[in-house]
């Protein structure tokens, strides 16, 4: 590899992630001292829409509500040594994220960063609703829409950095792109320089899930051994001008990184492995190698790129209606058979209401189908400690709220010694999603100005 | 003379599930090149819809990476709707791998040196009991 390597450390592969992971990684990433990117991967689907509905309660919410956790410990090392951060932890307000990092150097006596707002993912308003009406071809009809945003690409990231941001606060963007931006500011490379662009993208794409590359996600015991899982070191990719990579991690830290692991991320959540399609470029996997190079060290290589497509994912969450969850155990001689006979009950109480799931804990919970052909399969197998759990789904409340009375009610008319009832009901959200023409779709960045913020 | 013993395919392979919406993909992956063949000959798109047909699969793919000495599945349609309107417990589907690394697969004794783990009793999932398609 060549020696100008970008080094980009990931401390969050999810919203609720461990808040203590960045430490390790920046202090490797000081020792090695060379230029480096910190990022936190914060944003699955839907946590995007469940920020919407915070910034609804309260206009100043509705970031990463772990913002501080993360970003605490190490803010004043990363701006001590150059060491600039990205993130989607501005969710669906990043310009508010922007100001409580203001804030939260102030409180600790630190410079204010020269933090950019990347913005133009949001297109709820009404400049697009014709385009997501056409998206998604009526199936928006009557449904409330909380949240509609563009994946956006590394180009905004970029040149944010390039202007000069120490921090870059975005909204949704396609993860990899966290760390495309970096790589495209650092080495220069042109808007079509599409193989490197599709490795930096893997690299992005091995690092956006956290610890899943370096051990965790991954231990079995007795066939897949990983030792430190309570300490996991949390992933580095060095890119090299070419935007080949090897993936590491913090010295000392539990967990490890080996060829088998890696071709686990590498895979993970692709389809065709030839058409890994983000908004940067389209990755081509067909003959990628991953190789030990090192202890904790793989380099992965054969990473090929095609030109981007000309549109956009846009993902869009609805509210659905309510989900009803409602448990009872039962346990000792004959009890699988008192927990499928009040499974027997429970759904002769309530014919018509629809699809209710059926799952027998101790005996099947997870493999089965919500249709319960797996389960019909599956004799009496003489379980001594069942725990009996149902689920229904309804655009009714009120509907929705008679699974907890059913269950309650086998306290006193359901089979014997059926214990333990808990009941829990919930609003849903619905994704709908579609590709949106590029043209449609702005992405920009600005500097956030504490002063007209008044943060 | 070779014989042949029945291994579940987690001896010789290993693998992660991904989900997006209702789509599911599994990455079967050679604990060692030499195992490969075994598993493209022998896991193939059929006997893995064989497998998941409880889940009603629409589609399975099977995408190869010889260089990777990995396999990718990609079963549409087998999540209930998926993490939005499943009422599995694990509406990811996360699981899902286990149960295609239970299959069954023939394995040469001149291979099982390369196999990974240690024999154990027989699986006792309702679906484990078909023989796979070659």
């Amino acid at each position: 590899m060549n020696k100008d390597v970008l080094r980009v450390g990931c401390a969050a592969g999810f919203s609720g992630d461990r808040t203590d992971a960045a430490r390790p990684v920046v202090d490797a990433l000081i020792a090695s001292g060379g230029p480096s990117v910190l990022i936190f991967e914060t944003l699955a689907e839907r946590t995007l829409a469940l920020a919407q509905i915070a910034r609804r309660t309260d206009p100043q919410l509705g970031y990463e509500p772990l913002l501080d956790e993360m970003l605490r410990p190490v803010l004043a090392d990363c701006l001590a040594h150059g060491i600039r951060i990205v993130s989607n932890f501005g969710a669906a307000n990043p310009r508010g994220a922007a100001r409580r990092i203001a804030a939260l150097a102030r409180e600790l006596n630190l410079p204010v960063p020269r933090i950019a707002v990347v913005s133009g993912d949001d297109v709820s308003g009404t400049p697009h609703r014709d385009a997501l009406n056409d998206g998604l071809q009526g199936a928006l009809a009557g449904r409330e829409v909380v949240s509609a945003n563009a994946y956006l690409g590394a180009e905004p990231i970029a040149n944010a950095l390039i202007a000069g941001a120490q921090i870059v606060v975005c909204g949704r963007v396609a993860d990899p792109s966290l760390t495309v931006g970096p790589a495209i500011a650092h080495f220069g490379w042109a808007a079509d320089d599409w193989d490197r662009l599709a490795r930096a993208t893997m690299a992005g794409h091995l690092l956006e899930c956290g610890a899943q590359v370096t051990g965790g996600y991954y231990a079995d015991p007795g066939l897949k051994d990983v030792a430190g899982l309570a300490r996991l070191g949390y992933p580095i990719a060095e890119i090299d001008l070419n935007g080949q990579c090897v993936i590491t991690k913090p010295p000392g830290s539990g967990g490890r990184v080996d060829e088998h692991i890696v071709k686990e991320q590498l895979l993970y959540e692709v389809h065709d492995p030839a058409a890994y399609v983000t908004p940067d470029v389209v990755a081509d996997l067909s003959e990628a190698q991953v190789q030990q190079v090192g202890s904790d060290r793989v380099l992965l290589r054969g990473v090929r790129g095609h030109p981007r497509t000309d549109s956009l994912k846009v993902n869009v969450c609805c509210a659905s209606g309510w989900l009803a969850e409602a448990e009872i155990s039962y346990a000792g001689a004959r009890a699988e058979g008192r927990a499928r006979l009040a499974a027997d009950i429970v759904r002769e109480r309530l014919a018509g209401i629809g699809p209710l799931r059926i799952d027998l804990i101790g005996v099947s919970s997870v493999i089965a189908d919500d249709a319960g052909h797996w389960l019909e399969a599956v004799p009496d197998s003489g379980a001594t400690d069942v725990r009996l759990r149902m689920a229904l789904r309804h655009t009714d409340r009120g509907q929705a709220e008679r699974l907890a009375r059913e269950m309650v009610a086998l306290y006193t008319c359901g089979p014997a010694g059926g214990g333990g009832v808990r009941t829990s009901l919930r609003p849903t959200l619905g994704t709908l999603s579609f590709l949106m023409p590029r043209g449609l779709i702005t992405s920009r960045f600005e500097f956030f100005d504490p002063q007209q913020e008044g943060a | 003379m070779t014989t042949l013993s029945i291994e579940p395919l987690w001896r010789a392979a290993h693998g992660r599930t991904g989900d997006k919406g209702n789509r599911s993909n599994i990455s079967v992956i050679a604990w060692d090149p030499a195992l490969y063949p075994l598993l493209v000959a022998q896991i193939t798109e059929s006997a893995v819809a064989q497998r998941f047909a409880h889940r009603r699969p629409v589609r399975v793919q099977r995408f190869l990476l010889p260089t990777l000495h990995a396999m990718n599945f990609v079963l549409d349609d087998v999540l209930d709707g998926g993490v939005n309107d499943s009422l599995n417990l694990d509406s990811h589907g996360k699981a899902l791998s286990f149960l295609l690394l239970d299959m069954p697969l023939e394995v040469p004794d001149t291979l099982r040196i390369h196999l990974a783990g240690t024999t154990r009793s027989p699986t006792t999932t309702p679906y484990s009991q078909e023989t796979p398609s070659t």
